[in-house]
């Protein structure tokens, strides 16, 4: 569905680069995400992801050097003026964070925050703004929103906050929606919960969802596509499905290999070495050569690998999938002796 | 309940309440469980479920209101007095908290806090400093390094070599990895696996994480609303498991087909319950 | 000297820190050395010298009595330091004591004694000090008294927070659960981590208590005349600024302002560096 229009999102080699620092924060970041389709991109800490999220609102970590494009609704927004970055972040992008108490104001009911954007930015009346802030708490699910208008932030568990911010993101009527680990301060119930609530709206509103996450599984379970990120640059990516069936980069298969399973034979976990690469080390070739085991000195260490297509396409998951909607596209000097291997 | 000299540790009819708005706030209600010499318990719930109200009753931060805990037979007291008992104390139960950035003294090197944990308990060398770093895959240049100067996992490594120098008999983890980045987790499983493994230590593992519980424990318990809705070998409370909210955990962990709405669903239906449900308990030895 | 220079060096900080250092250095050595530096008696005056101005005779001229300006700030920097350290000492030194304690202990001790320290935070420390004068009499004892327990209450409460947010900590609580006492976790682990944010309280105190005991003896309830004190000498020399003699209370006013500046900006540092947050 995405190569005929235009994304509604895309990244074009984002580089944000800030002094002092021996590597770039984000190295080439290229990504994109159409209406109506859930997008996740994955990483450990460290690893630029968040960073990548607030670019599509225009926030940079200030005094930072940037080169490339981050296009929303086709318009450039690194260098964008106020009134543009403005009308970006009033109409088409929203965004929500992990900790929904630190985005709303302690002292001020629910439906203040609500119906502020909605009289200030979107014109209403009191009373219409008050009608749509219980048409959307409606929308997000949350039980008796008449009640939970007239409360407090505290009055309000963490779950049912998050769904209060969720409508908040949607005053705006946006096409984006930006999700910054949503659910990793929440109970693993609340978290498909929240889940469930963002995906009813990528699906019902056509609107476009990239998840932020750490979590390779909850990123498999919830989107279409996944992007993997190490060290500010994309190693991997591809469907969901594809991804986790067969991860070409080592790193994402170390991350697999990382979190113990559910169900199967418990084996010993094949943990990745070493821990992810700081701001202040600097990574002459591949970033993940240190830590990689498939690393060859002489041939990893001296050029950064490109984002390319793997020259061997390995077989198809047994599900009956068509043919893949998105190209897997892999960042590694040996990722063609690799598949080779596997198979 | 009779003192089981052979059982590692005894946890019988625990309750823990605080003072709330008008009636006090039960954290933890009529917990009881046991484990044996070597053996690891998995102890499952979320935010408020009184899992971590457990733990801090197992070192001694807390003062059950009822209850008691016995390690080897012997009772343990809540505030220990006097050195030999406080001593003694730390000798049956030592933790590993969630945070490494707060869990360890930033002013003092690996090295330094190893070291007084050992002259405390009258067995400080350089040789069993260097042992118990090694134990856990540190080496000099952490023990001279201060806590900042070191990632999150190294960090988690030294609190739980700190928590060995003890050489207890049980040790408690309180969400000990989850804080963790995943490749760095799965350090730190590996490493508290072979720990097991290589002196029988008796580990109760607090988590909200299953796959985790499953990866370390051989048994779980599952705490909601502070009671016990379950308690089995792990690998049967994953095949079958029992109570409704047993199944709701489980459903709530992503995987490929997931559906999230159901789960929305089922999870208003056990809210709706009065009290939670109680099955009978049936563990997986001791009781 | 190579060896001062090194550890001033290894003190760290900018210039201005190193300035600073430099400079407290020089008064507390002044201050011992005193007796030794006068070039003149301070306490002796000739009329007819009264307002030299700048000269071989008088480096930083007389005042109105007569008296040695330059010899009068040597010899008075000994009261002067010497009173703020004693009201520092005493109120950090109690005020450590109360706030720790009381904050460990938790409970009702901790209200009390909260809501004794309020009772107290409602006097200022220069009626305080005054009223100590009114009863014991004039001179440097009892202000200092006084000041001290005025000020221990903000070193008490600081203390009394930081207490309580470092308490909860599982670092504190892994002390205790490897089998410390109670004292020792809260005397030898838990004070050296607040330590650095009490320092820098205590600096502040130091420039405080010296301008109250410096307007103390202003007001001519402190340190009497004829010994030497820069707040006296202030006092002193004011009516001469109307004279257009303004040297006799200058010279006072910008060591007042240069001690204090510089032991805000060392202490400070100081606090920063014992924090941790400078590699």
């Amino acid at each position: 569905m995405p190569p005929l229009e235009m994304p509604l999102l895309e990244y074009d080699g984002l580089r944000v680069e800030l002094p002092g620092t021996a590597r770039p924060i984000l190295d080439g970041v290229t990504l994109s995400v159409a209406a109506g389709e859930a997008v996740a991109l994955v990483g450990e800490s460290g690893s630029g992801k968040s960073v990548t999220a607030r670019a599509a609102l225009g926030l940079l970590p200030s005094g930072a050097r940037t080169g490339g494009q981050v296009r929303v609704d086709g318009t450039d927004l690194v260098g964008a003026d106020a009134a543009r970055l403005r009308a970006v972040r009033t109409g088409v992008a929203s965004m929500i964070f992990q900790d929904p108490r630190a985005g709303i104001n302690p002292v001020r009911r629910v439906g203040d925050f609500l119906t502020e954007s909605l009289r200030l930015v979107g014109g209403r009346t009191r009373a219409e703004a008050e009608a749509r802030a219980l048409e959307l708490l409606t929308a997000v699910g949350l039980p008796d929103p008449a009640r939970h208008l007239r409360q407090y932030p505290h009055q309000l568990s963490g779950g049912m906050l998050q769904r209060v911010m969720i409508a908040g993101a949607l005053t705006a009527d946006p096409q984006l929606l930006l999700c910054d680990e949503p659910t990793t301060a929440l109970d693993v119930t609340t978290q498909a919960e929240i889940m469930a609530v963002l995906g009813q709206l990528q699906r019902d509103r056509g609107l476009g969802l990239l998840l932020i996450t750490h979590d390779l599984d909850l990123a498999a379970a919830t989107c279409d596509r996944i992007y993997v990120m190490y060290a500010g640059r994309i190693v991997e990516t591809g469907t969901a499905a594809d991804l986790l069936a067969i991860p070409r980069h080592p790193y994402t298969a170390g991350l697999l290999g990382s979190s113990p399973p559910l169900e199967g034979t418990p084996g010993r976990l094949t943990p990745i070495p070493g821990a992810p690469l700081s701001l202040a080390e600097a990574a002459s070739g591949c970033a993940f050569f240190a830590r990689c085991r498939f690393a060859q000195p002489g041939r990893c260490d001296l050029t950064p690998p490109v984002l390319t297509s793997p020259v061997l396409t390995p077989p198809v998951p047994t599900l009956p999938v068509p043919a893949p909607a998105a190209p897997t596209l892999v960042a590694c000097h040996r990722a063609d002796e690799l598949i080779e291997e596997n198979r | 309940m009779t003192a089981d000299p052979d059982l590692l540790l005894q946890v019988d009819g625990l309750r823990k309440t605080y003072p709330g708005d008008g009636a006090p706030v039960v954290a933890v209600d009529d917990l009881s469980f046991s484990l044996r010499p070597g053996g690891a318990l998995g102890i499952v719930g979320e935010s408020g479920s009184g899992k971590t109200t457990t733990a801090r009753m197992l070192v001694g931060l807390e003062r059950p209101d009822q209850g008691q805990i016995l390690v080897q037979g012997t009772p343990l007291v809540a505030r220990a007095r006097g050195r030999v008992a406080r001593l003694a104390r730390a000798k049956a139960v030592q933790i590993v908290f969630q945070d490494p950035y707060l869990s360890l003294d930033a002013r003092r090197t690996i090295g330094a806090t190893l070291d007084g944990v050992l002259r405390l308990h009258g067995s400080a060398s350089p040789a069993r400093t260097r042992e118990l770093l090694a134990q856990v895959g540190l080496g000099d240049r952490e023990a001279a390094a201060l806590p900042r100067e070191l990632s999150g996992g190294q960090r988690q490594r030294a609190a739980i070599a700190r928590a060995l120098a003890v050489e207890p008999a049980v040790l408690v983890l309180d969400e000990a990895v989850s804080a963790l980045d995943v490749s760095v987790q799965a350090q730190v499983l590996n490493l508290l696996s072979d720990i097991r493994r290589d002196t029988g230590i008796g580990l109760v593992f607090v988590s909200h994480d299953l796959a985790v519980v499953r990866y370390v424990c051989d048994e779980a318990l599952v705490m909601y609303r502070g009671r016990t809705v379950e308690h089995r070998p792990v690998a049967d409370l994953l095949a079958t498991p029992r109570h409704p909210y047993t199944r709701l955990l489980l459903a709530s962990v992503p995987h490929p087909g997931w559906n999230p709405e159901a789960i929305g669903l089922q999870r208003r239906e056990l809210a709706a319950l009065q009290a939670p449900l109680l099955l009978p308990v049936d563990a997986g030895g001791g009781r | 000297m190579s060896a001062w220079t090194t550890r001033l060096r290894r003190l760290g900080g900018g210039p201005l820190v190193r300035m600073s250092t430099v400079v407290l250095a020089l008064f507390v050595l002044v201050s011992v050395l005193a007796p030794w530096l006068a070039p003149q008696d301070p306490t002796f005056g000739e009329l007819g010298d009264s307002f030299a101005g700048i000269g071989a005779g008088h480096w930083l001229g007389t005042d109105g009595g007569g008296h040695d300006t330059f010899s009068a700030l040597i010899e008075g920097t000994r009261t002067s330091l010497v009173g703020p350290l004693a009201v520092v000492l005493a109120s950090t030194v109690t005020g450590v004591a109360v706030g720790l304690f009381t904050a460990w202990r938790g409970g009702w001790v901790d209200t009390v004694v909260g809501r004794v320290l309020d009772i107290l935070f409602a006097f200022p420390a220069l009626l305080l000090a005054i009223l100590a004068v009114a009863l014991f009499g004039k001179g440097l004892g009892a202000p200092v008294l006084a000041m001290a327990v005025a000020y221990m209450p903000y070193t008490a409460r600081l203390v009394r927070s930081l207490t309580a947010q470092e308490k909860v900590r599982p670092y504190i609580a892994a002390y205790q659960v490897q089998g410390h006492s109670e004292v020792f976790v809260a005397l030898r682990r838990l004070l050296p981590n607040i330590t650095p944010t009490v320092l820098a309280q205590s600096t502040v105190n130091f420039g405080y208590a010296l301008l109250d005991l410096a307007a103390l003896s202003f007001l001519g309830l402190g340190v009497q005349p004829p010994t030497p004190d820069w707040g006296a000498m202030i006092n002193q020399g004011q009516a001469a600024v109307l004279q257009g003699q303004p040297m006799s209370a200058i010279v006072p006013a910008v060591a007042v302002v240069l001690v204090v500046v510089a032991f805000n900006v060392v202490g400070e540092h100081l606090g920063d560096r014992l924090a941790g947050r400078e590699s």
